[in-house]
């Protein structure tokens, strides 16, 4: 009988073994991460499984969860839509580097009778989500639309509740814009609302819109353009009132960009580009050694990672994801020939 | 005979893993809220702000939504579930109609509650924004009391399929003395059925009760998400589970995640607390 038990534990034991080493197939690639990137990535995953046979398993868990998962060496490489910032930095145990590998457009969206297009200042824009201009009818807004009847209507703000990159780009474009706004609020993927009601997730703000008349919340452009939602044109710091768009996402990125691509793109200082605006990244260890990888695993990577900033772009426009700027492409693949396997640089296939 | 202890062998060890389990949740529950239960201490428990970008955290807000949501939930849940009972359990004599009854009441505590969520967020959210606009309230829509409503619905099974069991359980004989004495069909309702079996029926609502504290996704779709404390019935607020599955998966600093951990925590405590309450309730209305 005593057997009987043994064999049971050991069978119990061993299963979870099976399901552990199930992963380490040298041609697959594990990746965790940010959500608003995903539609692309599978995209790019699946061709580039179809070019060169390499699997890539992508879980779209968030960026919050993706950047913890390649602390722990979970994962080959992470994917985060906010950059980490110094002090996340310190928390790792060797240096990662950020490749950028596409841009995104937060577009305030509203419900307002008859679907004016609206043209929004930043001090509107402000004022709005920190609940000082609470009526459409309000002078300030009348004065940049001097073409538009607005209606006599409270102005109800929705913003997202949950966690997300999406809110990180908005708050840190209100930080830039108002002073205020960075002192009472500040910028984060997850905030001390001023006011406002929470809704989950682009779909959740989108439908509380198209529900109560005289709300206005943020989402992300792909997301207004799938859906065809009407967005607002917002006033650039060179004075412009710019729509948002595949074009303009790409012109904000046209500026001075630092070696390390940790940037954020909101109030840009491109003349045509949209404001509210910013980089998605995928997150590897420097030295990949690291990271827990194999040699033959690094390679393959590399490999992808210069698939993705290249060849993979040309999926991102039917996707409506803005595609990297030359300036950006340029300082991506310098990030990506710095990375190196044990301290020796890896081979850069740029036909592959 | 060595089958036998075999079996009971294997039994224990099910049994004991299992109740192992529930330790070793609280045990990951606790550890892992650490950092925050040093950052705060009690604090976290009476605090009124939660701040992600400044990592100050406080669960008021959200104990406070829990409570009013589940509690305003049994308020309203009670009375319906409690008819549907004696009507199946009591009054209905079996017969196609009766049995559809039942069956849809038990099909409804199967709906899953994204499904819930969605309904509430066609349907009930319309029908109250339009109520608030007449009443003068700020037209949200979603808020306290529509989560509550939704609520209500989805624990009116639970408590309604398990009072009816109980109910079916009163011996005939009891109903009978009480009819021939001369007592309406509400007096033996009343009196006679009702109290017969007030411990299971109890059980019933506190099962309910415990879901409704713990629900989250139609909760989160109604409910408005507003971190701070509420100021009225229909003002949007948030509740523990609902704020856990809003943040966590994009919580980055180590505060905020063991602050939504320590959340976890104080839910489950929430529950057992629920759960003990019920025991002792259901020992003490025990028939003897």
């Amino acid at each position: 009988m005593k057997k009987l038990i043994y064999a049971l534990f050991f069978g119990l034991f061993s299963l979870s073994f099976v399901t552990g080493t199930s992963m380490a197939g040298s041609k697959e690639l594990t990746g965790a991460g940010a959500t608003f990137p995903y539609p692309l990535y599978s995209r790019i995953f699946s061709e580039y499984y179809r070019a060169h046979g390499v699997k890539v398993n992508y879980q779209a868990i968030g960026s919050g969860g993706g950047i913890r998962q390649l602390m722990a060496k979970i994962v080959d490489f992470g994917a985060s839509d906010a950059y980490v910032d110094d002090n996340g930095l310190k928390k790792f145990s060797a240096p990662i580097v950020h490749i950028p590998m596409t841009a995104g457009a937060v577009v305030l969206s509203y419900n307002l009778p008859g679907n004016p297009k609206l043209k929004l200042t930043p001090s509107i824009i402000s004022g709005i989500f920190l609940g000082k201009i609470t009526r459409w009818d309000d002078p300030e807004i009348a004065k940049a639309n001097p073409d538009i009847k607005l209606p006599k209507l409270n102005i109800l703000v929705i913003h997202r509740s949950d966690g997300s990159g999406t809110t990180f780009i908005f708050s840190d474009y209100l930080s830039k814009i108002s002073n205020e706004w960075q002192k009472k609020v500040g910028r984060g993927k997850a905030l001390k609302w001023p006011v406002g009601l929470g809704a989950k997730g682009n779909a959740g703000v989108a439908g509380m819109i198209k529900q109560i008349p005289g709300a206005i919340g943020y989402v992300e452009l792909i997301y207004a353009l799938n859906n065809h939602m009407s967005y607002a044109a917002v006033q650039n710091r060179s004075g412009n009132f710019i729509e948002p768009s595949i074009n303009s996402v790409s012109a904000a990125a046209d500026i001075e960009l630092p070696d390390d691509m940790r940037v954020s793109l909101t109030d840009t200082s491109a003349e045509q580009g949209y404001p509210i605006a910013g980089f998605t990244w995928v997150l590897v260890y420097k030295d990949l050694k690291n990271g827990g990888l194999s040699k033959d695993k690094a390679q393959e990577l590399i490999n992808l990672l210069w698939w993705m900033t290249h060849q993979g772009q040309r999926y991102a426009s039917p996707l409506h994801y803005a595609p990297l700027s030359k300036v950006a492409q340029r300082k991506a693949e310098a990030i990506i020939r710095s990375i190196v396997y044990n301290g020796r640089p890896l081979d850069i296939n740029p036909g592959y | 005979m060595k089958g036998d202890r075999l079996f009971r062998i294997v039994l224990w060890i099910v049994a004991g893993l299992f109740s192992a389990m529930m330790v070793f949740m609280l045990a990951s529950l606790l550890k892992e809220s650490l950092p925050s239960i040093k950052a705060f201490g009690m604090h976290f428990l009476y605090g009124k702000e939660w701040n992600p970008v400044v990592d100050k955290f406080g669960l008021l807000p959200f104990l406070v939504g829990t409570l009013i949501t589940s509690v305003l939930a049994l308020i309203i849940s009670v009375p319906f579930a409690m008819s549907i009972a004696l009507f199946l359990g009591m009054f209905s004599k079996g017969g196609f109609w009766p049995k559809i009854l039942g069956y849809g009441t038990d099909l409804l505590a199967g709906i899953p509650s994204v499904i819930y969520g969605f309904w509430a967020l066609f349907f009930l959210v319309p029908i109250v924004r339009n109520f608030e606009m007449k009443a003068g309230i700020v037209p949200y829509g979603v808020g306290i009391f529509t989560a509550s409503v939704v609520l209500a619905i989805m624990i009116i099974p639970y408590i309604s399929s398990i009072s009816k069991e109980v109910i079916k359980l009163v011996p005939r004989d009891l109903i009978e003395a009480g009819l021939a004495l001369g007592a309406t069909d509400l007096e033996v309702a009343k009196d006679v059925v009702l109290p017969y079996c007030r411990s299971g029926i109890v059980a019933g609502i506190l099962l309910g009760f415990g879901r409704a504290l713990g629900e989250t996704m139609a909760v989160t779709m109604v409910i408005g998400n507003s971190n701070s404390l509420p100021k009225s019935l229909f003002a949007p607020a948030n509740t523990m589970a609902s704020v856990i599955a809003n943040e966590f998966t994009e919580a980055t600093t180590t505060l905020h995640l063991s602050s939504l951990i320590q959340i976890g925590l104080w839910l489950f405590i929430l529950n057992a607390i629920v759960n003990v309450i019920g025991m002792l309730i259901i020992k003490k209305m025990e028939v003897k």
